[in-house]
């Protein structure tokens, strides 16, 4: 099957097979990050320029490591001190960047749609780097192809996802992906968080921590985003933690031999304690790392080559 | 003045009770029972065999964007576009820059309408001075000025005392207070329908129920004052479902729903279309069936554009960032006549008495009839046409229109206002 598609927008939009395909390229990158020298020459010559309009760091250094690697000139755009913030707009900031000959432009977008709004705008491919609460697909990627490494085939696979899932882009991506795979996905948290419009989107909506968490063989933890919500979504965090904050016996619910696993960053002591986040069972820090791989395979199949090639030259 | 004699056609006026192929005819700007050989001889002929005529369209909710905001519409390009849809009278709304909540400005705004209006533009004041919910305007210096109704639109009157005092005071005059029925504590950041959609687009959701307490609580105070409150662009079903209660049991509210919600739901978001977002949101398919629900049994008055004008380079944003509001003159009979007549199998009459007398009666305006006597005020058009709309080629200066290269059904052929064609325009 060849790889068909110039921009990554969302996980809803992809296909099984086309999952499978960023997994398998991204598992190839991944063994070559384990050689002495990381670096393949796939996109020498291409330049990748990082639009990142809303903070970030893991993706933003992620993107930038993934495209180096892949021996691409990298261009970061600052928000803060760019023309945006004289007002220029999405529009003009893109078309102008498309004039300077970038190849593949990435961009974090605090509205939701921005990605998708670019690809119409623009002939070069647009990879969406979280945009508002809408989707992260790299990182719904970059968690099953973690889920896959720990557990193999994901089918039937249960897999609860713990917090703020309203306002998150990280649930939204994982719930496709998840879904599309075959697990058995089940939302958790206080219901002004978790409504139950999600099950439209496949998913099992729970209040009840303890059924959610039973014989889980994966939970994944989501920040409280304070930024996001309003003030009345719950009482406190105190509330939200003595509730559905992960501590040792809750997590003793779980599938003995589950993950524990967090995109980041972490609110220690609030949706996670320490020693968990630190623990044996969390794979936080692999997410990071199989981060770089999935963004390598996202980069390359997007700028127009296709899985084989790249498994023949690394040969 | 040349007198108008329209012929053959199919004459609809709900107001007369009339459905039957005849003539029209008009003298002096007046329509007439007859007109005599020597004056038919003279007289401008319309040969409308197969075509519609009918009053011409009333709309009690458009945006002229004058004073403040020409560069998105004028009220003399507005009216144009109120003339290419049919209407020869549009009442439109004080969010002006400065906001109509001084009688100067309704006299600008009237001034404006005769030097460059095609068609009759009847102004509303604001309820608040500026627009912000805080302090009354000088109700009674508008309604001498001209106003035909006030409201607050776009801005509802967050404060239940406030909106009393507003009723209350504006009773006194017999003008209708038009609110924009939204709880704003409930709609912060919000940008389109809360529901299934907002969920998968990630978007910040505007629950029915926001626009539900506002309705509740104008039933209330429409029930405590004896005030007329008209609620504006309806689109949630529990609303009408309250608006019809309010109604059986005699209280003085009216209401109006836009062509948009009645023809669109918030499954038209997925490609974040700018175009499709305004305020209130499209809803989902139920609310969209309550509505017509509404306009069949009379809960629901009237259809109302809420034409609202914005300019390629505001609309094309990101989708939080867009300004809410989509043109509807130039589609609203065309789209009135496809989901109302062609799908809800509502007779043309009726829908017809939905965009001509009963907004006329609502706003208490001389409009809306082809009785003798009455303002020669027509539109005449083919209900079987097919035509593709561009909005870049419409007469609005904006062209944010949801139907954009569309293929419609239905096109107005003639606008008469006062006897004299205003649609076509004359080559200038």
């Amino acid at each position: 099957m060849t790889w068909t598609r110039r921009h990554l927008l969302t996980i809803e939009e992809l296909t099984l097979a086309e999952i499978e395909q960023i997994h398998g390229t991204a598992a190839a990158f991944k063994r070559i990050l384990g050689r002495s020298v990381k670096k393949v020459p796939v996109l020498r010559g291409k330049t990748i320029v990082n639009l990142f309009l809303e903070p970030s760091t893991r993706t933003r250094m992620a993107f930038d490591m993934a495209a180096k690697r892949l021996s691409a000139d990298v261009i970061a755009f600052d928000a803060a001190s760019s023309s945006t913030a004289k007002g220029e707009t999405l529009r003009d900031t893109a078309e102008n960047i498309q004039a300077l000959n970038a190849d593949m432009i990435v961009i974090r977008h605090a509205a939701a749609g921005s990605p998708y709004y670019l690809s119409k705008i623009l002939d070069i491919p647009v990879i969406n780097a979280g945009d508002g609460a809408h989707e992260h697909p790299t990182q719904g990627l970059l968690d099953t192809f973690t889920m896959k490494e720990h557990l193999g085939s994901l089918k039937g696979r249960k897999v609860a996802i713990l917090g703020d899932i309203l306002f998150s882009r990280v649930a939204r991506s994982n719930i496709h992906a998840l879904t599309k795979m075959g697990a058995a996905v089940t939302l958790v948290g206080p219901s002004t968080l978790v409504p139950q419009g999600f099950t439209a989107l496949g998913a099992r909506v729970s209040h009840d921590l303890k059924s959610a968490l039973a014989d889980a063989e994966v939970v994944m933890l989501l920040r409280i985003q304070h930024e996001r919500q309003g003030h009345q979504h719950f009482p406190s965090i105190g509330e939200y933690t003595s509730m559905f904050g992960l501590n040792k016996t809750r997590a003793s619910w779980l599938n003995p031999r589950a993950i524990i696993m967090h995109p980041g960053p972490i609110n220690r002591g609030v949706e996670i304690d320490s020693e968990l986040a630190d623990g044996e069972r969390s794979v936080i820090l692999e997410q990071v790392t199989n981060g770089i791989a999935i963004r390598m395979a996202v980069l390359y199949l997007c700028a127009g080559n296709q899985p084989e090639q790249m498994i023949s030259s690394t040969q | 003045m040349t007198p108008l004699w329209i012929r053959n056609a199919r004459v609809i006026d709900p107001a007369s009770r009339r459905d039957s192929v005849g003539d029209v005819f008009a003298r002096d700007g007046r329509i007439s029972a007859s007109l005599s050989a020597a004056e038919r001889r003279r007289a401008r002929t319309i040969d409308a065999r197969g075509l519609v005529a009918c009053p011409g369209l009333v709309d009690i909710h458009v945006h002229l964007r004058e004073p403040g905001q020409t560069h998105k519409e004028t009220i003399e390009t507005g009216s144009r576009a109120a003339a290419a849809g049919g209407f020869t009278t549009v009442v439109c709304m004080p969010n002006t820059i400065p906001p109509a909540d001084n009688a100067g400005t309704i006299q600008y705004i009237l001034d404006a309408a005769r030097r460059g209006a095609v068609v009759k533009v009847l102004p509303t004041g604001s309820i608040t001075i500026g627009m912000k919910g805080e302090a009354l305007s000088p109700i009674g210096s508008l309604k001498r000025a001209g106003v035909v109704a006030i409201t607050d639109d776009g801005d509802c009157i967050q404060s239940n005392e406030l909106m009393r005092r507003a009723a209350e005071y504006a009773r006194m005059f017999d003008l209708p207070v038009m609110d924009h029925c939204q709880d704003q504590s409930m709609t912060e950041g919000a940008v389109m329908n809360e529901g299934d959609m907002s969920i998968r687009l990630g978007l910040r959701g505007w629950p029915n129920a926001a626009e539900d307490l506002i309705v509740s609580r104008n039933v209330i105070l429409s029930s405590y004052t004896g005030a007329h409150i008209h609620m504006q662009h309806i689109s949630s079903a529990l609303s009408v479902e309250i608006l019809r209660q309010a109604k059986a049991s005699g209280i003085r509210v009216t209401a109006e729903a836009t062509p948009h919600h009645v023809a669109l739901t918030d499954e038209s978001l997925s490609t974040y279309d700018t175009n499709f977002k305004m305020n209130p949101p499209l809803r989902t398919e139920a609310d969209r069936r309550a509505i017509i629900a509404g306009l069949r049994d009379g809960t629901i008055d009237c259809i109302a554009t809420d034409h609202a004008p914005h300019t390629d380079y505001e609309k094309d944003k990101e989708f939080d960032y867009a300004p809410n509001g989509v043109i509807g003159l130039e589609t609203a009979l065309a789209v009135v006549l496809d989901v109302l007549v062609g799908k809800a199998r509502f007779k043309l009459p009726h829908a017809i008495d939905l965009m001509t007398r009963r907004p006329a009666r609502l706003l208490g305006l001389p409009a809306g009839t082809l009785e003798p006597g009455a303002a020669a005020d027509i539109c005449v058009f083919d209900p079987a046409e097919r035509w593709t709309y561009d909005s870049r080629a419409g007469q609005s200066k904006s062209s944010n229109s949801p139907w954009n290269g569309r293929t419609l059904r239905g096109r107005v052929r003639n606008t008469i206002v006062d006897g004299r064609m205003v649609f076509p325009f004359a080559a200038s």
